[in-house]
């Protein structure tokens, strides 16, 4: 017993304390983790906040991007005609998505919806593939996957860039809620559906522009990790690592994503590095998950959310 | 319907509250439950029954479980697929270590193994709502499945991982493992789920299903009225994972025959919240149809573009699928986002008035 103790609570941190180079590395390694998965959960929030809506087909809309991104390169367009084009291509579908799915079901319950957006995400997947081809394809946008190392700790190069991109990206979302027009509308919505409707806000417009900023998020993401693992279906599945972020960082909230992201990225890699022996490894899948439900039963909203004002 | 209740008065509370009102209604399902345990084992061939017929029964199962905790009691559960497997592995070892336990016994405990899980991943519900609680029961998912993976003695340290459902009889008739007839199979996925539909409907229209229902609507207010919300919770998370674990249990010894974790990853709790969803939230009957429905949606549509006389490749034609069931998800629920429990009700208040709408 006393042993097992030992291994649990002494050993881990006594190997951290051992070598901090390698402590250092992994926590670097956690924090880019961490931004990649809050690009990917950013624009989770996007959407919540402003249509209460929780898409399960951002996972999607990030191979969707990637993919059209990457047909295009490879169909010799430059690669700035590429972007604009996938833009294009994510605004015009955020423009038939509200057109279709949403308008349809305005008003409705916030199940309904999320089941609304897992139809999108099986439509988008079969709709995805068929357009560009199921094959894994590479994405190469210049930035070399290499390391350096500062002071006997490696740096990935290209994690370092999406750090960077992440952090612009943010900043970028920020300045547009706080200071423009129809980031002063967004938030109005996001406050509240009705009042907003009443004092002039066309809904069907903002609801447009938010998913299209989220698409815009998704290119991102998905040239991130395009250029990380490769373009194919799989990328998909990085909805569901974003899922412990978001609700660790709380649905509506953008610093959330961002806070939620490092913390979940970093204590993955520490759990998997200096705890995962014990039990076998491969505990990635649901540590994450654990570690926010944690959080959870401390802050039932999550670290930045709204806080829950309940009454009858 | 095409009969019509004029003339029978309801005279007691007990009458008005039966589960099957009216004459006509109880005639139809007595007949219909009849038939179902006499007429597909004579008529039907093994095809029908192996691929249509036994999962429809066992996910119809699973789906009228979650429709009790997400439907009836309001928690939103993306952990379904955890509580079959807690089912399944609990049989299996249950019956490799009793092999004398009658089959029937070994499902109700593996039924109630995951009840036991069910309840202990229930207890975050208390303190956390809606889609945060959604996204919590994953992480019941995810652990669940990676300690069946991890943990050989679940599997009896078989080296493939897999369980493999043995041979075991009912009143002398072997209806498990490899030497039932499909028949055999059949007719106990159908003596189960009858079974626990009834005591379901009567659940749901007693005083526990009205403390579900009041949570669901506005938990605050329940809490006032004297409802007592851990008791009303945990009790929707245990009789929930309970039907999910005999569904489970069901999947393996009655319809696979053998089976790893994939069998149980996160897709099979979004299929079983797929049926909830588009049969009907807060309905029994809507289980029944939404299982029916996304069971027989993509063998329906695997088969179509053969029998139009179209040739593509494979995987053009499981794109398209994809495309054609995402497409009528939404459909569906734009249609009627009740579900096509609400469309039965609509229909049958139609026909009811029909031919003389006014």
């Amino acid at each position: 017993m006393s042993d097992l103790l030992y291994m649990v609570l002494v050993a881990p941190f006594k190997d951290m304390a051992g070598s901090p180079a390698f402590l250092v590395e992994v926590l670097i390694g956690g924090v880019f983790a961490g931004l990649m998965y809050s690009l990917v959960a950013l624009g989770f929030v996007l959407i919540y906040k402003a249509s209460g809506v929780f898409n399960f087909a951002q996972g999607v809309m990030v191979l969707f991007a990637a993919l059209t991104l990457v047909g295009l390169l490879e169909r010799g367009a430059p690669v700035v005609v590429a972007l604009a084009l996938t833009a294009a291509v994510m605004v015009g579908l955020a423009y038939a998505i509200e057109r279709v799915v949403l308008r349809p079901l305005v008003n409705q319950p916030q199940i309904i919806l999320f089941m609304a957006t897992i139809g999108l995400n099986f439509f988008l997947e079969g709709f995805g593939e068929m357009a560009w081809g199921a094959n894994v394809k590479k994405l190469d946008i210049g930035i070399p996957d290499r390391s350096f190392i500062v002071r006997g700790v490696q740096i990935n190069e290209l994690e370092l860039t999406a750090a960077v991109t992440a952090a612009v990206l943010v900043t970028l979302l920020a300045l547009f809620f706080q200071t423009t027009r129809i980031g002063l509308a967004l938030r109005a919505v996001a406050d509240d559906h009705e009042a907003a409707l009443s004092i002039g806000i066309p809904l069907k417009t903002i609801w447009v522009v938010v998913w299209s900023v989220a698409g815009v998020v998704a290119i991102v993401a998905g040239l991130m990790w395009g250029a990380k693992s490769g373009v194919q279906f799989s990328l998909s599945l990085i909805a569901l690592k974003a899922l412990p972020v978001l609700i660790l960082g709380g649905f509506e909230s953008v610093p959330g994503a961002i806070v939620g992201g490092l913390i979940i990225g970093v204590g993955e890699k520490l759990g998997e590095v200096y705890w995962g022996p014990l039990v076998g490894g491969a505990i990635e899948n649901w540590f994450a998950y654990v570690l926010a439900l944690a959080f959870l039963l401390v802050r039932p909203q999550g670290l930045f959310g709204e806080k829950i004002i309940e009454r009858v | 319907m095409i009969y019509r209740e004029a003339g029978q008065f309801k005279t007691s509370y007990a009458s008005d509250q039966a589960v099957f009102p009216i004459v006509q209604d109880r005639v139809f399902v007595l007949a219909a439950v009849v038939a179902a345990f006499v007429v597909p084992p004579l008529v039907a061939g093994d095809y029908w029954l192996q691929a249509i017929l036994i999962p429809f029964l066992i996910y119809a199962l699973a789906a009228i479980g979650l429709n009790l905790l997400t439907g009836y009691a309001g928690q939103l559960s993306l952990g379904t697929g955890g509580f079959m497997a807690v089912g399944a592995y609990s049989a299996f070892k249950l019956t490799t270590a009793f092999p004398r336990l009658s089959i029937i016994a070994v499902f109700l405990l593996s039924g109630l193994a995951a009840a036991a899980i069910g309840l202990l991943f229930g207890i975050p519900s208390l303190r956390i709502k809606g889609f945060y609680l959604a996204v919590a029961t994953l992480a019941a998912q995810f652990f669940l499945i990676w300690l069946f993976n991890k943990v050989a003695w679940f599997t009896n340290y078989a080296s493939s991982g897999t369980i493999t459902a043995p041979d075991r009889t009912v009143l002398g008739v072997t209806v498990t493992g490899p030497n039932a007839t499909a028949a055999a199979r059949y007719v106990m996925a159908l003596a189960f789920v009858a079974v626990f539909a009834l005591v379901a409907k009567n659940l749901v229209r007693g005083r526990i299903g009205r403390s579900w229902m009041a949570i669901r609507d506005r938990d605050i207010a329940a809490e006032i009225i004297g409802v007592r919300p851990l008791r009303t919770k945990l009790l929707a998370f245990g009789i929930s994972s309970f039907y999910c674990g005999v569904a489970g249990a069901e999947l393996v010894f009655l319809y696979l025959g053998s089976a790893e974790t994939l069998a149980f990853d996160i897709n099979q709790s979004f299929l079983v919240l797929f049926m909830v969803i588009i049969g009907g939230l807060g309905s029994i009957l809507g289980s029944w149809l939404g299982a029916a429905f996304i069971i027989l949606l993509p063998i329906f549509l695997t088969r179509l573009p053969h029998g139009l006389g179209l040739t593509m490749s494979v995987a053009l034609q499981k794109q398209i699928e994809l495309m054609i069931f995402g497409g009528l998800i939404l459909f569906f629920l734009i249609v009627e986002p009740h579900g096509l429990a609400r469309l039965w009700q609509i229909g049958k208040e139609k026909l009811r008035l029909w031919p003389f709408p006014h």
